[in-house]
């Protein structure tokens, strides 16, 4: 009867509903709703952090709203509603970037709201160049690379290795998956079109390196099979629908080594991004005590390096990189899956914030139009 | 009735039989040929082969062989199907041998035609028949998605993928792991209470509003009432994302965004047009020399309504609660807008665990929804069937 007594109370209560009760003497809300991604990802969040922090408060909830794909819009609405019910959102670096323009994520001071490191390095050194917003508080370096079908490269060559191999058509015939916009694809497409790797963003900038980009995916357009969402790739791949395809490396790790398929990972010019957690202006005064306490605990050394237990992207901590251990089920040893490992790291792109904010609406639009011809 | 020969048979000549079951190889022969690479191939030996033994059946043979020859032509089918396709081949085969035995006698002997009348052209029996296919095809249509989806969710691997264990139903590709998952999640299973609390709450109120709207809207007296049916079924008319950010908005200023009671009140208001649409139709039937009897013998107007007029119009109340109890249970716009991620129910869960996971968890739920709903039209049909017996309106 519990259950339908907290139902009387929320509706009564209405708003403070996702607030809840106040906890006596701290000041802090006792219920928090976390927003994230979902899948593996999120339940990695859960594992690490969540659930440690709920054993050590008890009395506190946790709810999650697997929302992070809409993030954005769902903010500005909740905003001009004047009715924000998310304490903590999960977003990449571009929309932390977004939403603390719009004035939509709070602003943070690194060294106040977040732990220094355990050697006494302060936050903002440890996190360093990844603190990409004044509003943004990073969990993980993910890449975007490739996987390829092992059973489906030809005979008598190689596997694929270059990035490049993905626009050679006659090396290695079949579908490949890309994402449905411009991003990265207009860096690999330049890249394989005899870009210098410096100069990309340069020629990108320009009318005629846009076309050129569009004009070297136009040589494998027949054969692509465009995805939207993060689980499609892996699906694709596992159905033996393409033979290579674009996707998170997180995805990638999970179809190879927990699901056990004949796909295989390639990581050059894979392209780096960040994901982590911004708090929403506007919180009340108890759910912001709450949300600050979680957060300084949930980014701590150890409690990222934990989350690599569970799924294969980088800490954002420089001093969790030495923590990194094995898998929490599998066992193997997790550092040579993170796109972070030098191995891996050979030949990388960071995802260029400034580039991409300036020009996105532009070579997006382009982008979209070549795609309907 | 149906067995009655209508029209004496006789047996077709070869110049017809022969192309046509021809037609229907050629048919299949497109299939097999798409499946072992040339399309063209199949189509002339499925016409050559399927027309080769019409040819045999009809004119090698007796009439009196009929049975034989039909056995003869599901054995010759289920080995040819081991030979390309292994055990599900087999039963393909089976089946295909067995149409085919079946199509050169009813061709062949003119059979088709027996249970028509006599005076009908070649073109207008042909069109009998495409007539009956077609309806079979958009039948099929309609149903093979959720057919398709049910023997995925015994996937043994992660993916909505026929892996080549399930094909060769090798019972090492099947597994109930993903039932497993929806029935030990947490996620899954604070969806399902989620849904099973607000459903019937939302059906109640629907059914109560709707109905009482309906009778009061079936009175000639009452002032506006077009415009009043026009804005109370305008939730059913209006694109429910535009309903959706409406409500969001509303409910937010008043403080029922993110409640219980929030998503029960907006899937009411869903479900309310098609109560007062069903119980409006059944009151065109209502006497209303009924009510006015029972006033006569001193019934008051909550006495006559329970007694006499809800009965009467309770299959139309029934069938519109029903329609209101699947809009809440199946709806996500609305419930993503006004709920929060405290009240996410079942389809939320799904529409989320699709876009950010393809799991055949999702796959598990809805074959068991599937069930649930088969189960739930049975009894509600069964009931109806009941009732209308017992008032002796049917002979049944």
């Amino acid at each position: 009867m519990k259950l339908s007594k907290t139902l009387m109370v929320t509706s009564a209560l209405t708003v403070a509903a996702a607030g809840g009760v106040y906890a006596a003497g701290h000041g802090m809300a006792d219920s928090m709703t976390l927003v994230s991604w979902g899948g593996a990802y999120q339940s990695s969040q859960q594992k690490a952090y969540v659930e440690p922090y709920l054993a050590m408060n008890e009395g506190v909830t946790a709810t999650w709203d697997e929302s992070s794909a809409e993030a954005v819009a769902k903010l500005r609405a909740m905003n001009e509603a004047g009715n924000i019910t998310w304490d903590l959102v999960d977003v990449v670096a571009a929309d932390a970037i977004r939403l603390c323009d719009e004035g939509l994520a709070m602003e943070i001071d690194a060294d106040e709201l977040l732990a220094a490191a355990p050697d006494g390095t302060s936050a903002e050194d440890d996190f360093g160049d990844l603190l990409v917003s004044d509003c943004f508080i990073p969990q993980i370096v993910y890449s975007t690379t490739f996987g390829y079908r092992t059973d489906m490269v030809p005979e008598g060559v190689d596997a694929p290795s270059q990035i490049c191999d993905v626009f050679d058509l006659e090396k290695y015939p079949g579908k490949r998956a890309l994402e449905k916009r411009s991003i990265n694809n207009m860096e690999w497409a330049l890249l394989c079109d005899g870009v210098a790797k410096d100069d990309v963003y340069d020629v990108l900038e320009t009318d005629e390196g846009q076309d050129q980009a569009l004009a070297k995916l136009d040589t494998i357009k027949d054969e692509v099979i465009w995805w939207s969402a993060g689980a499609d790739t892996p699906q694709l791949l596992a159905d033996g629908e393409i033979f290579m395809g674009s996707t998170y490396n997180g995805r990638l790790f999970s179809v190879i080594e927990e699901q056990d398929q004949p796909v295989a990972m390639m990581w050059d010019a894979q392209i780096f991004d960040l994901d982590g957690w911004i708090i929403p202006e506007g919180l009340p005064e108890d759910r912001l005590a709450r949300v600050k306490d979680f957060v300084t605990f949930a980014t701590d050394t150890q409690r990222l390096a934990d989350q690599s237990k569970y799924i294969s992207y980088g800490p954002a901590r420089q001093s969790s990189a030495p923590l990194v251990g094995q898998h929490a089920d599998l066992g193997i040893d997790m550092a040579p899956h993170m796109p972070t490992d030098p191995e891996n790291a050979k030949n990388t792109f960071l995802y260029n914030y400034e580039f991409w904010a300036d020009y996105r609406d532009d070579i997006e639009a382009k982008f979209q139009a070549w795609l309907a011809q | 009735m149906s067995e009655a020969i209508l029209t004496p048979i006789e047996k077709k000549p070869m110049n017809f039989t022969l192309p046509v079951v021809g037609a229907f190889g050629a048919f299949f022969g497109i299939f097999v040929g798409a499946a072992n690479g040339s399309v063209l191939l199949g189509i002339v030996l499925g016409f050559a082969l399927a027309a080769g033994l019409a040819f045999v059946a009809m004119e090698v043979l007796d009439k009196s062989q009929e049975r034989m020859a039909r056995y003869g032509l599901v054995a010759l089918f289920v080995v040819a199907g081991f030979l390309l396709g292994g055990v599900p081949g087999i039963v393909l085969g089976a089946l295909i041998g067995w149409f085919f035995g079946w199509l050169i006698y009813w061709i062949g002997e003119g059979r088709y035609r027996a249970r028509l009348v006599p005076y009908l052209t070649g073109g207008q029996v042909l069109w009998h028949y495409s007539f009956r296919v077609l309806c079979g095809a958009i039948f099929v249509f309609l149903i093979t998605p959720i057919l398709v989806v049910m023997p995925l969710s015994f996937n043994a691997e992660d993916f909505f993928t026929f892996t080549p264990e399930m094909l060769r139903f090798d019972p090492e590709g099947y597994s109930l792991k993903h039932y497993r998952d929806f029935f030990t999640s947490d996620d899954w299973q604070q969806a399902v209470w989620n849904s099973v609390k607000i459903a019937p709450a939302a059906t109640l109120l629907s059914v109560s509003f709707g109905t009482l709207a309906a009778i009061g809207l079936s009175q000639p007296h009452v002032p506006g009432r077009r415009l009043i049916m026009a804005i109370l079924i305008s939730p059913m008319i209006v694109p429910l994302i535009i309903s959706a950010a409406g409500m969001y908005f509303f409910y937010s200023r008043i403080g029922l965004q993110g409640t219980y009671l929030g998503v029960v009140l907006a899937h009411a208001a869903l479900g309310i047009p098609f109560v007062i649409i069903t119980v409006t139709a059944t009151l065109v039937g209502f006497d209303r020399s009924l009510t006015r009897a029972a006033a006569n013998m001193g019934a008051d107007p909550v006495t006559t309504f329970f007694r006499v007029q809800m009965p009467l119009i309770l299959p139309g109340v029934i069938s519109g609660g029903l329609f209101a109890f699947i809009t809440s249970f199946d709806e996500v716009v609305v419930v993503i807008f006004v709920g929060s991620a405290n009240q996410q129910t079942l389809p939320w869960q799904m529409f989320t665990g699709l876009r950010e996971q393809i799991s055949p968890t999702i796959l598990a739920v809805a074959t068991i929804l599937v069930g649930i709903s088969i189960a739930l039209l049975t009894v509600v049909e069964i009931l109806r069937r009941r009732s209308e017996r017992l008032r002796g309106m049917s002979p049944g």
